[in-house]
């Protein structure tokens, strides 16, 4: 049965840019009825009282779609399987996963793919959609077999955090790709800039002597994708534009028509450099935490709309590898499970709308990957999320689902919680 | 006189009162040094563990006489060679130790805040003795010691630090210290080996030598940190030699009775003249070097005093 009917609900509609109150109606795992009445009749007959929520003037929101969530299978399924990503996403009121390549070994075949796929469908309780490697290996070197890669489901293609140095390499798996209507994810930074910062250049990172990496590699990585975006006329997503320097270009690449857009971490949209304090790992992500300046102009151009994309970055790491020194240490953060609640500070500081967020997390990415969710409507899949804006939590750690609990956000006062997540109808968490 | 801190591990935490009450106490380790018998029982029944993880001959000697001077048993313990290679990481080390039960514990890592990771994990009292391009705050204490009775004050100088300012946590732990106390600090070096946003810590910055020089009070020149570069900083060293290194030429620049330092070990020929650095009216390298045994000693019976005050925490 995915049959459902929420009533007294505040509906998130992003496409609408417009929050109403009312009740929705779930047939067959897809919206089929939303009223403007808040309790519209519906005879007990047709739905029984299970399949009933009462939202009581809480709101109802498309469920998140998170483009670039490590689940580090295969290769290190004691940092996170897809069972608990698939747990910690429910939980975080995320319906589709889009899952990174950056394995071990990386996703770069059909085979490796199928199995990913197929893994995935049996353990996690959302959404799986598996991204391919663009070169094989990850190695920057040779272009992988992308069109055997969609065939088997790949969505997008992207060698993460290792950029693709060699010019040629990348315009020719960029003109194959576009043939083919691929889009391609690329992490704008210069190689040869970045290599080796642990933290953004300036005076904090001379105070703490670690090695920076200035904020402009950003912009030059982005300047070099699109003028190979305009020499192949390549589909093209950057997964995290971080610093204010890289706007101008990426507002330039947008009016000239090119089909590019951008997204950005939670982390870069609530967290600064400053945050590192005393070398605390946890706060150690790639690209490194920006100044304040950047994170209130990556605001603004989520708010504008010129960022269109807000991702959580999930990257799994195990208390050992955090546990070094912060040069040594290893980069990245769980965040599945608080990408809403964190993304919920922005709501409560009055710089983000509510339909505003679920445009970033939901519509957008959605509407990216070329699928049907990410909105209400008559007719879409019923993957919704049924949330408390304003309940109040200290976030524990290790109340985490996830199997890493290395988040930047332990101890911290946040706002929101998740009531209830649905997939195709189907309830898959549901908050005590 | 108050000194708070449980550990050092930099400049950047202490307070203007607790480095004047630090170099005070140096002074009289001085005086012990120079005396026939210079034994003490300050620390004695303590334990001194020197843990370092990066070459050094000048301040292991130093924290080993410091502590031996005052009665603590102490051990040095080389951990390149040791269990690092077999791959134990940071903290497990730390944590054997810590399980001996020493007193005072001095570390030298090669990576900016591993001192600071450590002295989450133990009970005793951490001493940084430089960590990665991050701190080295005996260093900074020493050289203000030496500026200090070489020029009868430590407030309202001019002081030049020169050279590869980027690479160097001497460098940082003397722009802390001697902004705290209320000097003008003057960084000189090529472009290419100036941290990024150092201007914001309050110094003023030059690249050509002479102007930078120009009437200051103490030249402060720092080593070429070579096994710390990544690759082409300077075209090469005899061209930095030319530019930065201090002769007798770009010294007359600096006021008639300004005093030359150097942390050591020197580079001659590289960046600084041999000669020069030898000239006992100009250079006061000798004297840091004596220092360095005073002031690690004020260290160690600072926080073996705050040690002492404290209930003993037992290991779990």
């Amino acid at each position: 049965m995915t049959d459902l009917l929420i009533t007294n609900a505040r509906i998130i509609d992003p496409e609408g840019d417009i929050i109403r109150p009312g009740a929705l109606l779930v047939r067959n795992g897809v919206i089929a009825e939303i009223f403007d009445t808040p309790t519209p009749e519906v005879s007990r007959d047709l739905l029984p009282d299970h399949l009933r929520r009462d939202a009581n003037n809480r709101f109802v929101a498309p469920g998140i779609v998170d483009i670039g969530v490590k689940v580090c299978e295969p290769g290190e399924r004691h940092k996170e399987s897809f069972g608990s990503a698939g747990i910690a996403a429910a939980a975080g009121g995320v319906t589709t996963i889009v899952t990174r390549p950056d394995t071990l070994p990386a996703i770069d075949t059909p085979e490796v793919l199928e199995f990913i796929r197929r893994r995935a469908n049996e353990a996690a309780p959302v959404k799986v959609l598996p991204m391919a490697a663009l070169t094989k290996g990850r190695e920057g070197r040779e272009m992988t077999e992308i069109g055997f890669l969609m065939d088997a489901g790949a969505v997008a293609f992207t060698d993460c955090d290792h950029v693709v140095a060699d010019t040629r390499v990348l315009s020719r798996a960029m003109t194959y790709a576009r043939s083919l209507g691929a889009l391609v994810i690329s992490h704008p930074q210069d190689p040869g800039l970045s290599r080796g910062g642990a933290v953004t250049s300036g005076k904090f990172a001379t105070l703490r002597g670690l090695p920076g990496v200035t904020a402009m590699a950003e912009r030059m990585g982005l300047d070099r994708d699109i003028a190979l975006v305009e020499m192949t006329g390549v589909r093209y997503h950057a997964d995290q534009i971080t610093t204010s320097r890289a706007l101008p270009a990426l507002e330039r690449a947008k009016a000239n028509g090119f089909d590019v857009t951008a997204g950005t971490s939670m982390h870069h949209l609530t967290l600064n450099e400053l945050d590192v304090s005393d070398y605390r790992t946890f706060f150690k992500v790639k690209p490194p935490l920006r100044a304040e300046e950047d994170r209130q102009a990556i605001i603004e151009a989520v708010r504008s709309g010129l960022i269109d994309v807000i991702c959580s970055m999930h990257t799994p790491q195990d208390e050992e590898s955090k546990r070094l020194p912060y040069e040594e240490a290893a980069s990245g953060a769980v965040g599945l499970e608080t990408l809403m609640p964190v993304m919920l500070r922005l709501y409560h500081s009055g710089d983000l709308t509510l339909p505003g967020l679920f445009r970033a997390m939901s519509l957008n990415p959605s509407r990216r990957l070329g699928l049907d969710t990410g909105r209400i409507a008559k007719g879409a899949p019923a993957d919704l999320v049924l949330f408390d804006a304003d309940k109040p939590m200290i976030l524990d750690r290790f109340k985490l689902n996830s199997k890493s609990k290395n988040t930047p956000f332990d101890g911290a006062r946040l706002q929101g919680r998740v009531l209830e997540t649905f997939v195709d109808g189907l309830s898959v968490y549901r908050s005590q | 006189m108050r000194f708070d801190q449980r550990h050092l591990l930099g400049i950047e935490p202490l307070r203007p009162d607790e480095i004047t009450a630090l170099l005070d106490l140096s002074d009289k380790y001085v005086t012990l040094n120079r005396a026939r018998d210079k034994r003490s029982t300050t620390l004695s029944g303590l334990t001194q563990i020197n843990m370092f993880f990066e070459n050094s001959t000048r301040t292991q000697a130093s924290f080993e006489l410091a502590g031996k001077r005052m009665g603590a048993d102490v051990m040095n313990m080389s951990m390149q060679a040791s269990s690092i290679k077999k791959g134990e990481t940071l903290i497990d080390t730390a944590m054997t130790l810590n399980a001996m039960h020493p007193d005072l514990l001095v570390v030298r890592h090669p990576h900016s805040g591993a001192v600071d990771l450590l002295a989450q994990k133990v009970n005793c009292a951490v001493i940084n003795a430089g960590d990665g391009r991050h701190e080295h705050p005996t260093q900074a204490l020493l050289d203000a010691l030496t500026i200090r009775r070489a020029k009868g004050r430590l407030h309202r100088l001019s002081i030049a630090i020169c050279g590869d300012i980027a690479h160097s946590r001497v460098a940082r732990s003397n722009i802390m210290l001697l902004g705290k106390m209320e000097n003008r600090i003057r960084l000189v070096g090529p472009a290419t080996l100036m941290p990024a946003g150092i201007r914001d810590l309050g110094c003023e910055v030059y690249e050509d030598m002479n102007e930078g020089l120009q009437d200051v009070d103490v030249v402060m020149m720092l080593r070429l940190q070579k096994e710390r570069m990544d690759g082409g900083f300077i075209p090469s060293e005899r061209e930095y030699y030319h530019r930065y290194g201090l002769d007798a030429e770009k010294l007359a620049r600096a006021k008639p009775d300004a005093i030359v330092m150097h942390p050591g070990p020197m580079n001659r020929g590289v960046e600084i003249d041999g000669t020069l650095a030898d000239d006992i009216n100009r250079s006061v390298i000798q004297e840091q070097v004596e220092m360095g045994v005073a002031v690690r000693m004020a260290v160690m019976d600072l926080l073996a005093r705050n040690l002492r005050a404290r209930p003993k925490e037992v290991l779990v």
